[in-house]
């Protein structure tokens, strides 16, 4: 059941996290973020879950992308020096990161996992439209008073600055 | 009617911000009648909480449902926005801030009554975020490095909380194919000792211990507390983190997990940290906000000492004393407000003698704190006295005998406070000092009156109202 | 559940696993505010891909994707109000260095 283009996004997928988290500039780091997010959006419609999927492609490989390399850009200017001595202190401690992968992969793949849960029934509906739109209004609801919170906090936290 | 608790607030924030003119000022004021209407329909026309099969319950699939719990946090809820409402409106001066407060406490009180009435793990995670990121705003409004820095930190630690909610919850979902508590519940019932169920119910009482500021994940708490405005600090105390952190604990121990002795043990051991650690920082405290955040922490882990105690009374005794301790500890923040506005700090080393000056906050003030050292007959004793007793019966003495004796911390650390600012001599530098504004002492007037009156009339109420809480949750 | 489906499982979960360790180790790490909210969002992709799993595994595929939805929809605000907070950060600092945060005391 598991194919081979599985094995390969999933390595995609951690070689991704790997190099978002180990490489020194900022700029790189949130570009390897919204490459891990587009495999992801691929794994996502692997495993048949196409509308989710184009969220994530749209919204986190997109738009949280955006937001951060504007940020990255509006905070942060770096010198040739600077890249020198933070590159040494990445290696100074993130060498680490891959020993822990390794380590952790190890153990978990050694472990004999059985699923021992009865499955769930079937669920009465199944299209996300409908869970979605007509079963889960609560989340809806969730969501506009969160959407709304964002409008005031990009009122209350971007607006200008007038003492500088 | 259930579903205008949530619906009402959103509407209102809606249309204040149509562009039509001159409404957005209002928002202040709908949002005090609002949380005035929400106490008067909980304490006086129950009914019309009770079902959900009117127009709009037909309309929108939200699956709300009230028991007496869900009723004493809604009741909790309102009296703790008037105080913040009132208080803010005091202490903001921009007037642009004032309306966007008043917007966002609108969007935490949506997400704070979803969070009681909801029956689904899922939609608790949504609701949970609602009330967060309005609280996040609300702290780094302001925008002084302090409270950016507080919000900060409680934006990282507050999702490390929800991506092990999550976690759990995909493992939930796994083995139940749903997120509402009544099929959740019957599928931990029927899983049994699984790994699995174990993980998954290990992440989600995690993540609810870090969201309510519990010890040892209680790192956040502190900054922001201390570092928000103060009508922000005495919502985020009072009432969100209560609702966020504590509310949906008693809800997950008592509606999905039901009784189990290590999910018990862990409460209560979670819970005595708590108590322990919380007062003793309290003692060491200079500034004011900073040591009623550590005694937060310590009030709450009476909460969950009787939560974990499990029987009747314990439960009882807790769901009492969260619903108390939103009264008084509101009730000291809005003190603490008081004299950040008139003193200009929160630092105790530089005060003494303000009693004389501000005779309103020196009395509420040593009402609230009496309460939370559990002196009778005040609100607090009868509440601790309750998980004592709870915790005596179910022969827990050890706990038993340990909670008395934080209660004796308690008052230690809440008379140096109470010598060091409003005792003594005045000092020059203070001799002008006034006493706050009516819109500081109306809001602490009323919660010493609650504070006392609970106390006194906790006799009548005690086979009436009290017990039949835990009874509801059977 | 079938053997076949419960090692299609572990093997998604061991990958899940190690995308967040890494973000984790991200987030513990770094002095740097904006690429500890980076690690933060490696979390939260390795948990929207863990549900969307569940939901697979089970057959529910069309409770997962809501699921998912939601909670991409609330991470984009959450992200937005973070960064609102760094900037603020940024402007009284000058710098997004963590070290600079004087109040890290419990």
């Amino acid at each position: 059941m598991i194919t081979t283009t599985h094995w390969v996004l999933l390595g995609a997928l951690v070689a991704g996290a790997v190099w978002t988290v180990l490489t020194a500039r900022l700029l790189r780091s949130a570009v390897g973020l919204a490459i891990t997010s587009a495999i992801l959006a691929i794994l996502m419609f692997q495993l048949a879950s196409p509308l989710a999927a184009v969220f994530e492609l749209s919204v986190c490989a997109g738009l949280i992308s955006a937001i951060f390399v504007s940020t990255i850009s509006m905070t942060h200017r770096v010198t040739a020096e600077d890249l020198a001595i933070r590159l040494k202190e990445r290696l100074h401690w993130f060498w680490l990161l891959p020993l822990i992968l390794l380590a952790a992969g190890a153990a978990l793949i050694s472990v004999h996992f059985v699923l021992d849960i009865r499955p769930p029934a079937p669920p009465a509906e199944n299209d996300v439209r409908i869970v979605l739109w007509k079963i889960r209004h609560l989340d809806l609801l969730g969501q506009i008073a969160i959407l709304l919170a964002g409008a005031f906090g990009v009122v209350a936290l971007f607006k200008e600055w007038k003492d500088e | 009617m259930l579903s205008l608790l949530l619906l009402l607030p959103l509407l209102i924030v809606m249309i204040l911000n149509l562009p039509l003119g001159r409404f957005r000022s209002l928002g202040f004021w709908v949002a005090l009648v609002l949380s005035l209407v929400q106490a008067y329909t909980v304490l006086f026309a129950p009914a019309a909480l009770s079902g959900n099969h009117d127009v709009l319950g037909r309309l929108f699939s939200l699956g709300l449902a009230t028991d007496n719990l869900s009723r004493v946090l809604l009741l909790s809820i309102s009296i703790v926005t008037f105080a913040s409402l009132l208080v803010g409106r005091q202490t903001i001066r921009e007037e642009k801030q004032r309306i966007n407060f008043a917007n966002l406490v609108l969007i935490a009180m949506t997400g704070m009554n979803g969070t009681v009435l909801l029956t689904d793990l899922f939609s608790l995670y949504v609701f949970l975020e609602v009330s967060a990121v309005a609280s996040f705003i609300l702290i780094a409004m302001k925008r002084d490095l302090n409270a950016l820095e507080g919000a900060f930190k409680y934006i990282v630690l507050s999702a490390v909380a929800t991506i092990l909610m999550l976690s759990s919850l995909a493992v939930l979902l796994l083995i139940s194919g749903s997120t509402s508590f009544a099929a959740v519940g019957s599928a931990i019932k029927a899983e049994g000792r699984s790994p699995l169920v174990v993980f998954a119910v290990a992440m989600f009482l995690c993540g609810l211990f870090i969201k309510g500021g519990l010890v040892p994940f209680h790192g956040w708490l502190p900054g922001a507390y201390s570092a928000a405005p103060p009508a922000v600090s005495i919502l985020l105390a009072g009432i969100i983190t209560k609702v966020s952190g504590i509310y949906a604990l008693i809800r997950l121990a008592t509606s999905v997990l039901g009784p189990s002795n290590s999910i018990n043990a862990l409460l209560m051991i979670v819970g005595t940290i708590s108590i322990l650690v919380g007062a003793l920082a309290a003692l060491g405290q200079t500034d004011l906000k900073r040591m009623l955040a550590y005694s937060s922490i310590s009030q709450v882990g009476y909460i969950i000492l009787g939560l974990g105690c499990g029987t009747d009374l314990g439960i009882a005794g807790a769901i009492f004393h969260l619903f108390n301790h939103s009264i008084f500890k509101s009730l000291l923040f809005v003190n603490s407000a008081a004299i950040e506005e008139q003193l200009g700090t929160t630092d105790m080393s530089q005060m003494g003698g303000l009693g004389s000056r501000m005779p309103v906050t020196n009395v509420t003030s040593l009402i609230a704190f009496l309460s939370t050292a559990g002196l009778p007959p005040l609100s607090g004793f009868w509440s601790k006295l309750m998980i004592v007793v709870a915790l005596w019966q179910s022969s827990h003495g050890g706990y038993a005998v340990l909670a008395v004796l934080a209660s004796v911390l308690t008052l230690a650390y809440l008379l140096t406070m109470q010598r060091r600012v409003f005792f003594g001599i005045l000092t020059d530098r203070w001799a002008n000092v006034q006493e706050a504004g009516f819109g500081i002492t109306l809001p602490a007037t009323v919660l010493a009156l609650i504070t006392v009156g609970v106390g006194v009339a906790f006799p009548l109420m005690f086979n009436s109202f009290l017990l039949p809480v835990a009874s509801f949750l059977k | 559940m079938s053997s076949e489906l419960a090692q299609f499982f572990w093997v998604f979960s061991i990958a899940i696993a190690l995308v967040m360790i890494a973000g984790f180790y991200c987030l513990l790490l770094t002095y740097n505010l904006i690429r500890a909210l980076i690690g933060l969002e490696l979390l939260t992709k390795g948990m929207t891909l863990f549900i969307i799993l569940a939901g697979y595994v089970t057959g529910h595929t069309g409770l997962a994707q809501a699921m998912a939805i939601t909670l991409i929809v609330i991470e984009v605000v959450l992200m937005v109000v973070a960064v609102g907070v760094v900037l603020g950060i940024f402007r009284h600092n000058r710098s997004i260095d963590a070290r600079l945060i004087r109040n890290i005391k419990g």
